[in-house]
């Protein structure tokens, strides 16, 4: 297992909601990882939103914000899992929760495995 | 009086604008269902082996829907009597569509079969504040096999 380079010093990282990787086979499972971030709506994108809420529709200002968020979430969770050597993470789940208004917290985790 | 005036222009924008915007959105969630109708979501999965599939990648649909003041008014009403909000019902729907919908066509471009595992995630933007915007942000996650 040691001859060859880990996968996980590239940025190459599997990562599904399964339990394990097709094509692939879990070797070893290195436990729980996460990553999450509490990100606050900014003044403007607020003041734009509050507009938009009259007419009703997608506020592509949040929708923007949370996805921006959930992918500082999820890169964080990776480092976690690369720092233990893992190559893939299984079983990834996300949750969000609105604090209080106007900052909200992404939340993601999974298990990290290393696998063939 | 004056108050009275603008509640009654906020109303009738919320109604004219906000179902213009809903009609629209319901017409291209149609469409765009229709013609990503090839690609099968799967709820099934995590306990399940996928035994054709060899390559996975994770997909993410997220969308944030907010309500309309007029809808936020009646939905009001509806709560102080009870009973089904059907204004909120239909917001939520079309998030979960557009969500759904946005994972999908990630996964087409990427070339996937079939999207399995998939799970929908619903949260509450507004806070306790009941003056702040009624939004609601629903995302779809799921993995995408080759």
């Amino acid at each position: 297992m040691n001859d060859r380079p880990t996968l996980s010093r590239s940025n190459r990282m599997l990562l599904t909601t399964l339990e394990g990787v097709p094509g692939h086979t879990i070797v070893q499972h290195l436990g729980l990882v996460q990553g999450s971030t509490v990100r606050a709506k900014n003044v403007g994108r607020d003041f734009v939103a509050g507009l938009k809420n009259l007419v009703g529709g997608e506020l592509k200002g949040y929708t923007e914000l949370l996805q921006e968020a959930r992918t500082e979430a999820t890169q964080r969770m990776m480092q976690e899992a690369s720092k233990q050597g893992a190559n893939a993470i299984v079983n990834i789940r996300f949750a969000t929760s609105s604090l209080t208004q106007g900052a909200a917290e992404l939340f993601v985790y999974g298990t990290a495995v290393q696998i063939d | 009086m004056e108050t009275l005036g603008i509640f009654f222009i906020l109303i009738l924008v919320g109604f004219f604008a906000g179902s213009h915007i809903e009609k629209k959105h319901l017409a291209d969630l149609h469409d765009r269902e229709y013609r990503t109708r090839q690609l099968p979501l799967i709820n099934i999965g995590a306990k399940t082996p996928i035994p054709e599939a060899d390559r996975a990648k994770l997909f993410v649909g997220s969308v944030v829907v907010s309500s309309d003041y007029f809808k936020t008014f009646v939905a009001s009403w509806m709560n102080f009597f009870g009973g089904r909000i059907t204004v909120y019902e239909t917001l939520v729907e079309r998030g979960r569509r557009e969500a759904m919908l946005r994972m999908k066509e990630d996964a087409i471009k990427w070339g996937a079969r079939q999207v399995v595992n998939v799970r929908l995630e619903t949260a509450e933007m507004g806070g306790q504040n009941p003056n702040g915007v009624v939004a609601v942000e629903i995302i779809a996650y799921g993995t995408g096999v080759q």
